[in-house]
């Protein structure tokens, strides 16, 4: 990135955080310039949340340092709260209010922004303006926690986990939200353990694992880094029995990794490297019980990496 | 880059609106504390819950053993006599509700307890002399448990009719006159322990429930995010808490005056200042007990650790003076002690602030300790 620190809206160095005798942050560096849509993708756990809850103020990191639009919170917290908009995981909000007194009482605590209504028309809760927050479905109150982040008008949006536990329909509703914010310009960072969510919405993501950026770049350049555009995943028969250092050696094959039964192979062009495949199995004399391509996903990264799906746990 | 009211903005350039949309209603109302005050009021008022047993409650309550422990007039008793003649002598007593029954069923309803008293003819002083037991009146047994009050009670009206009918005469003449003041009443006892323990009940409930929710909710880690001064959040508690107080005050002191004709003998200045310090430190408790606890369940467990033992010593439903003198010095410095003591000085016997400065400094120090204890260790998150 040609972005100089100078010019990152977020600025991390050495960030370190340790609960009891778990590190959750293990000496982290990250820069964000100003506009982009950054995405933390990793498994639960890998210290996503603690980082961007350090980064909104909320925990104290051990160490490290975090510049935040050219603030830094022991010196400018109350300045930082202002320009900051935040949603956090799994904010329960107060039933018994509508839609527009919670976002009423939002827009209070800030000395500038949209009118309520504005907002509500935004992430179109106009027919639930004035339902109780207890009776909205799961995407509706994912919508009014993002009105909630967007009422002070922010200049860097948080968004923790936005669409886990929503069904494919209010993700794809919340994705368009977030895009249409992205359009205005704002810096956004994002956490997220489904790999489609991060491709879609983010210009750059960082991997996590135990703390750690373990690989940054665009989905792209990260799919790239493979070296293999494909996965092929099959299972057969005896497994045990399988020669897998035979089947590494094959044309076009990157990576064999072998996974609850089945094996995955990473593999440059699909043309050369199934029909290979099939003649190794069948001179091995394995029966092929399941054969499966996809193209090469920011999940196959992580597993590439870490050798752990991004949903285990 | 503080100051961006021309800047344009995302939200509203998307909309389509091009001016900055004004400023809508009274700045107060914008205010941040405004708001929350009015988010905490309208959280309880949309509680029925919450309203049941704040307003409702109380009212059954003060009815219920207002109706059971009412001043009744003077009790009539059951009695049984077994001839026309006894029962005639008997109905000139007012007090006594005569029934003829033969012998064996008088005995009955006597040891079922459905008469009190069971009036004979001696038979053995009728048959000695040769009289007409059914006309004549010689000599009377008595029959009743000496061990019941009532018994007691009606065998002397009993003989004192049966004696009039047979011809004695009063020596001495004798009125009553009958004091059933305001004031002295159960009902009049009742009303100001009530409302203590409204206080205390509304203050402690409203304050811990729902700073635990909110804790538990994470909603109090989404309003730390925010630029909401904090302390204004703990204002907010503390001037929805002025606003109900007004209704349930009201609602229950007005139930006494209008409907058991409670008096209001201090003035209404006083019993304000009473009931604001009683619940601002009853808020302050609450406060405490809500500053770190992390669950509903483990709340609801302090708070009644600390209220049972108030309800019971504090004097809401009899004396605090029948626990031994031992205790008294402990009883007295309870907050619940201190309101209900206060309350009653002041509504009973018209008590102003000046007289009731031991209470009020009891108060006082219970709401200036625990507020600050509860905002060292309150954690918001």
């Amino acid at each position: 990135m040609p972005a100089g620190a100078a010019h990152a809206a977020l600025h991390i160095r050495g960030l370190r955080k340790t609960y009891e005798d778990v590190v959750a942050v293990d000496g982290l560096d990250l820069d964000v310039p100003a506009g982009e849509c950054f995405g933390l993708l990793g498994p639960n756990g890998a210290g996503k949340t603690t980082t961007i809850e350090i980064c909104e103020g909320l925990t104290e990191a051990d160490s490290g340092t975090v510049e935040l639009l050219g603030l830094r919170w022991d010196t400018d917290a109350d300045e930082l709260r202002q320009r900051l908009g935040i949603q956090l995981q799994e904010t329960q909000l107060s039933e018994k209010l509508t839609v527009h007194e919670t976002l009423r009482l939002f827009r209070s605590f800030y000395r500038q922004g949209p009118d309520p209504s504005e907002v509500i028309a935004l992430v179109q809760l106009e027919e639930k303006r004035d339902a109780r927050v207890g009776g909205l479905s799961g995407g509706q109150k994912q919508r009014l926690a993002l009105a909630c982040a967007l009422v002070g008008e922010p200049e860097f949006l948080f968004l923790d986990e936005p669409t886990t536990g929503l069904d494919p329909q209010a993700r794809r509703q919340l994705w368009e939200l977030i895009e249409q914010f992205k359009l205005a310009g704002r810096t956004i960072l994002l956490t997220t353990h489904y790999m489609d969510e991060a491709e879609r919405l983010c210009e750059r993501v960082g991997i996590m694992d135990h703390g750690k950026v373990i690989a940054l770049g665009t989905p792209r350049e990260l799919v790239a880094s493979l070296g293999a555009e494909h996965v092929v995943e099959f299972s057969a028969g005896e497994a045990a029995a399988l020669d897998l250092v035979a089947l590494a050696r094959l044309e076009g094959v990157r990576g064999v990794s072998p996974e609850n039964g089945n094996v995955l192979l990473r593999v440059g062009e699909l043309h050369q490297a199934v029909p290979a495949l099939l003649d190794e199995l069948s001179r091995q004399g394995v029966a092929l019980t399941e054969l499966r391509t996809h193209s090469a996903t920011l999940e196959d990264v992580f597993v590439g990496l870490t050798g752990r799906h991004l949903r285990d746990e | 880059m503080s100051e961006a009211p021309l800047k344009p903005s995302p939200v509203r350039a998307r909309m389509g609106v091009a001016a900055p949309s004004g400023p809508r209603g009274p700045r107060l109302a914008r205010h941040a504390l405004a708001q929350l005050t009015v988010v905490r009021f309208l959280e309880f008022v949309r509680e029925p819950e919450a309203l049941f047993w704040v307003f409702v409650f109380p009212l059954l309550l003060a009815a219920g053993l207002g109706l059971a422990f009412r001043n009744r007039p003077p009790e009539v008793l059951k009695i049984a006599a077994v001839t026309p003649h006894l029962v005639a002598s008997l109905k000139q007593e007012q007090l006594l509700d005569v029934q003829r029954l033969s012998v064996s069923a008088a005995e009955r309803a006597l040891r079922e307890g459905k008469v009190a008293l069971v009036v004979m003819p001696d038979p053995r002083i009728h048959i000695a002399h040769g009289y007409d037991m059914s006309k004549d009146m010689l000599g009377v047994v008595y029959e009743y448990d000496d061990t019941n009050p009532e018994g007691r009670t009606a065998r002397m009206l009993a003989d004192r009719a049966i004696q009039r009918a047979a011809g004695r005469l009063d020596v001495v003449q004798s009125n009553d006159r009958m004091l059933r003041e305001p004031g002295s009443r159960y009902i009049d006892f009742l009303i100001p322990g009530l409302l203590g323990m409204n206080l205390m009940g509304s203050a402690i409930w409203g304050m811990g429930f729902t700073i635990v929710d909110a804790r538990r909710k994470k909603l109090m880690k989404r309003l730390v995010a925010t630029p909401m001064p904090r302390h204004h959040y703990l204002l907010s508690f503390a001037l929805s808490r002025l606003l109900l107080l007004v209704a349930e005050v009201g609602v229950l002191t007005g139930f006494g005056a209008l409907v058991f004709h409670v008096p209001l003998r201090g003035s209404l200045v006083d019993l304000g200042v009473l009931c604001v310090l009683g619940s601002m430190s009853f808020g302050a408790i609450g406060l405490l007990i809500a500053s770190r606890v992390q669950t509903i369940e483990a709340a609801s467990g302090i708070m009644n650790v600390v209220m049972m033992p108030m309800w019971i010593v504090s004097g809401v439903f009899f004396s605090a003076q029948r626990f031994p003198d031992m205790l008294q010095p402990v009883i007295k410095i309870l907050p619940l002690t201190a309101i209900i003591d206060a309350l009653r000085a002041n509504m009973l016997q018209g008590a102003g602030c000046v007289q009731l400065w031991p209470q009020l400094a009891i108060l006082s120090a219970w709401m200036v300790v625990c507020f600050t204890l509860a905002l060292r260790i309150f954690r918001w998150r």
